[in-house]
C-alpha cells in the first residue's frame, strides 16, 4: 500500500510587510492529509487559516517551508503553461463566494468545458459527455449547464464552482469557507454533496472553517490555529469531547447552545490574549 | 400593550409574484428578547426595517407597526422622526458599511446627541465615553479619536451598539447583528445586547438565519418562511420539538455539535424566490409531508397548536411524526 501522504505541508511560514516590520500570519504549520482524507482548518479571522488555503493552491508563496503532493515539491514558482496545468492538477480550490469565482459572462456548461479543454480533452463529444457527468455529480442538469452565474441560486453556483474544481480531476480540494455564505437548508445539500464526493473519489479535502459543527460533519481529523501558530491538531472527536488547548475550549464555549452564557466567553477570551505573545 | 406590535402587516412590491411580507403578526414586550428566524429571501429583514418607518422604495402596505404607541404606516414625518430618534434603533449586519469610514468614532457617536438633543460639544462628548464603557470596549477616550478601520469588526460592531444607544431607545433592532463575526465575538456581543436588555429593560428583536443562536439568546421566536409567519412558540420549546416542518427541517439541516453523527436531512430545493409564488402553502413544494388536493390549495392560517401557533394545514396529524 502506497503510504505517501496525498498533501504534505512541511513548516509552513508567511510574513506580511506592516509598517516597518512584518506580520506573521502563519508560523511553523505542518500537517498531512492521506488519500481520501479530510482535515478541517479552524480558526477566528487573522489567524492564518485563508493565507494556508492561498499557499496551498499556490495564490501565495510561503517564505519558509514546503508543500509537497503525493511526495513531489509544490514548485513555488510555475514556468510555462505545463507546470500550470500540473499545478492545477495538484490542487484545486473552491472559494467562499462562487459569484466572485465565476466568470459572469461565461455559462456553467462553459466553463466547465473551457476547464476540460485547457486540460487536453480535444473531443468535443467527450468533453460534452464529461460536462454533463461533472453537474450530474453535483446535482445539476441542463438548465444550470445553460444558464449564467447570475442566472443560478447560491447553493447552485456553489455546486457549479465545485464541478469546476472537480473537472480537473486534483489530488486535493481546498474548500474556504465554501459553505458559510449558505443558507442553512442549502448548506446541508452541499455538506452532503462534499460526503459523497470524498466517499466515491477519494479526493482529499482541506476544508478552511470557523464553524465547528462543519467541521465535525466533513473532516476526520482538525487543525484549530490561533494567531498564525496551530495550537491544536488532532481527531474531529477527540478534539470536540476533550479540547485542550484553552483556545479550543474558548471556541466551543461560544458555540450557541442551551444554557449558554456569553458573558463568561468575553473574560475568557481576554484572559487567553494577555498569556498569549503576539506573533513577532 | 407590546412595544413593538406588527399587526396583519402585509408589503407588496410592484412586478413581484407575491408579497413581500404576507399578514405579519409578531409582538414585543419591553426588557423581551425576541427573535425572528428566517433564511435568505424570507422578509425578516424588511420586516425589521418596517418598525423604523423604512420600507422598500413603491411598496404598497396593509396592516400596521406601532413602536411604543406609535403608528408607523401612514405616519406623518414627524411620528416617523420621533420613532427613529427616541424610541427605536437598528443595528445592521456589517458595522464596516454601516459607519461613515472618513470620519472619526466620536462624529459618529456624537453628531445625533448634537443635533436631536442639542447638547454642546463637551456633554455629548461625555455620554459618547459612557456609552463605549456600556458596551465594553476598553478605552473610551482613545477609540473617540480613532476612525473605524483602526478597529477590528467586534469593536466596530460594539461602536454601533453605542451609536444605536445615543437615541437612549426602548427598543433596539438587531439585523444579523453577528453574522460577519467570529464565534467567539458572536458570544461577545450577544454578552452585550443581553445586558442591554435585562439591565434597561430594553425590547429587544434579533433577526437572525441561526435557530441555535436565536435559542440560546431569545425568549421566544418567530420563524419565517417567504413572507409570512409559519411559527412561534417559545425558544425551548421550539428548539426541543418543532411543529412545522419547515422548523424541523432547518434543525435536520444544522450539523450537530456532539452526538453520534448522522447524515443530514436536508430540505430539498431552493427558498422560494420573489417572482414566484403558490396558491397554497409557499413550503409544500419543498415539504415531505404535503398532500396534494390540501397543501397545494389554500395557504395555510397561523393557528393554535398546543401553546404555540403553527401555520401548517398538517400540524395536527403530523405532530407525532415531525421529530429531530
Amino acid at each position: 500500500m502506497n503510504t505517501t501522504p496525498l498533501l504534505q505541508a512541511v513548516g509552513l511560514r508567511k510574513t506580511y510587510p506592516s509598517g516597518g516590520s512584518r506580520l506573521v500570519a502563519v508560523e511553523n504549520l505542518s500537517f498531512s492529509l492521506h488519500a481520501g482524507g479530510a482535515l478541517g482548518l479552524v480558526g477566528e479571522s487573522g489567524s492564518g487559516k485563508t493565507t494556508t488555503a492561498r499557499m496551498l493552491v499556490g495564490l501565495e508563496r510561503p517564505d519558509q517551508g514546503e508543500i509537497l503532493v503525493q511526495g513531489a515539491p509544490l514548485a513555488a514558482r510555475t514556468r510555462g503553461r505545463a507546470e500550470r496545468l500540473a499545478r492545477a492538477k495538484a490542487v484545486q480550490i473552491v472559494f467562499q463566494d462562487p459569484y466572485l469565482s465565476l466568470d459572469g459572462r461565461i455559462s456553467i456548461g462553459a466553463t466547465l468545458d473551457g476547464v476540460l479543454r485547457l486540460h487536453g480533452c480535444a473531443d468535443r463529444a467527450v468533453r460534452a459527455a464529461r460536462v454533463r457527468e461533472l453537474l450530474a455529480q453535483v446535482g445539476l442538469g441542463e438548465r444550470e449547464a445553460a444558464a449564467l452565474p447570475r442566472g443560478l441560486s447560491g447553493g447552485q453556483r456553489q455546486r457549479a464552482a465545485i464541478a469546476r474544481a472537480l473537472a480537473v480531476e486534483p489530488a486535493v480540494l481546498v474548500l474556504d469557507e465554501a459553505v458559510s455564505a449558505l443558507d442553512v437548508s442549502v448548506q446541508a445539500q452541499v455538506l452532503n454533496l462534499l460526503s459523497d464526493i470524498r466517499r466515491d473519489t477519494g479526493i482529499g479535502l482541506v476544508f478552511v472553517s470557523h464553524d465547528l459543527a462543519v467541521v465535525r460533519y466533513v473532516c476526520d481529523e482538525a487543525l484549530v490555529m490561533y494567531r498564525g501558530r496551530t495550537v491544536e491538531q488532532q481527531g474531529v472527536a477527540d478534539l470536540l469531547a476533550a479540547p485542550q488547548h484553552p483556545y479550543t475550549q474558548l471556541l466551543l464555549a461560544s458555540v450557541p447552545h442551551a444554557g449558554w452564557d456569553p458573558g463568561e466567553i468575553g473574560r475568557r477570551r481576554r484572559e487567553l490574549v494577555a498569556v498569549t505573545p503576539v506573533g513577532e | 400593550m407590546p412595544l413593538l406590535s406588527y399587526e396583519d402587516l402585509s408589503v407588496l412590491l410592484p412586478g413581484m409574484a407575491r408579497p413581500v411580507l404576507d399578514g405579519v403578526s409578531l409582538s414585543v414586550a419591553a426588557g423581551e428578547a425576541v427573535a425572528l428566524v428566517g433564511e435568505s429571501g424570507s422578509g425578516k429583514s424588511v420586516t425589521a426595517r418596517a418598525a423604523l418607518g423604512l420600507l422598500p422604495p413603491g411598496a404598497t402596505t396593509a396592516g400596521q407597526v406601532t413602536v411604543d404607541g406609535c403608528a408607523l404606516i401612514g405616519a406623518d414625518p414627524a411620528t416617523v422622526r420621533a420613532v427613529r430618534t427616541g424610541k427605536a434603533s437598528m443595528i445592521f449586519q456589517d458595522p464596516r458599511a454601516a459607519i461613515n469610514p472618513v470620519r472619526r468614532i466620536g462624529d459618529f457617536l456624537t453628531e445625533a446627541l448634537r443635533l436631536v438633543d442639542g447638547r454642546g460639544r463637551a456633554e455629548a462628548e461625555a455620554r459618547a465615553l459612557d456609552l463605549l464603557a456600556a458596551v465594553g470596549l476598553p478605552d473610551p477616550p482613545r477609540h473617540l479619536r480613532q476612525y473605524p478601520h483602526q478597529l477590528s469588526g467586534g469593536m466596530l460592531q460594539r461602536v454601533m451598539i453605542a451609536g444605536a444607544l445615543t437615541a437612549d431607545p426602548r427598543l433596539l433592532l438587531c439585523d444579523e447583528p453577528t453574522t460577519a463575526l467570529d464565534v467567539t465575538t458572536q458570544a461577545e456581543i450577544m454578552a452585550v445586547l443581553r445586558a442591554l436588555q435585562q439591565d434597561r429593560g430594553l425590547g429587544l428583536l434579533l433577526i437572525t438565519h441561526d435557530l441555535d443562536l436565536a435559542a440560546a439568546g431569545c425568549d421566544r421566536i418567530y420563524v419565517m418562511y417567504a413572507g409570512r409567519i409559519v411559527e412561534t412558540a417559545t425558544a425551548a420549546e421550539l428548539l426541543a420539538t418543532p411543529r412545522h416542518p419547515y422548523t424541523a427541517g432547518l434543525l435536520g439541516s444544522s450539523p450537530p455539535l456532539h452526538g453520534a453523527p448522522e447524515r443530514l436531512t436536508p430540505i430539498p430545493g431552493v427558498p422560494m424566490g420573489l417572482l414566484e409564488s403558490a396558491p397554497g402553502c409557499a413550503f409544500a413544494a419543498r415539504c415531505r409531508f404535503a398532500r396534494p388536493g390540501l397543501c397545494d390549495q389554500s395557504p395555510p392560517e397561523l393557528a393554535p397548536v398546543g401553546e404555540r401557533l403553527v401555520a401548517c394545514h398538517l400540524a395536527d396529524s403530523i405532530l407525532s411524526e415531525v421529530d429531530r
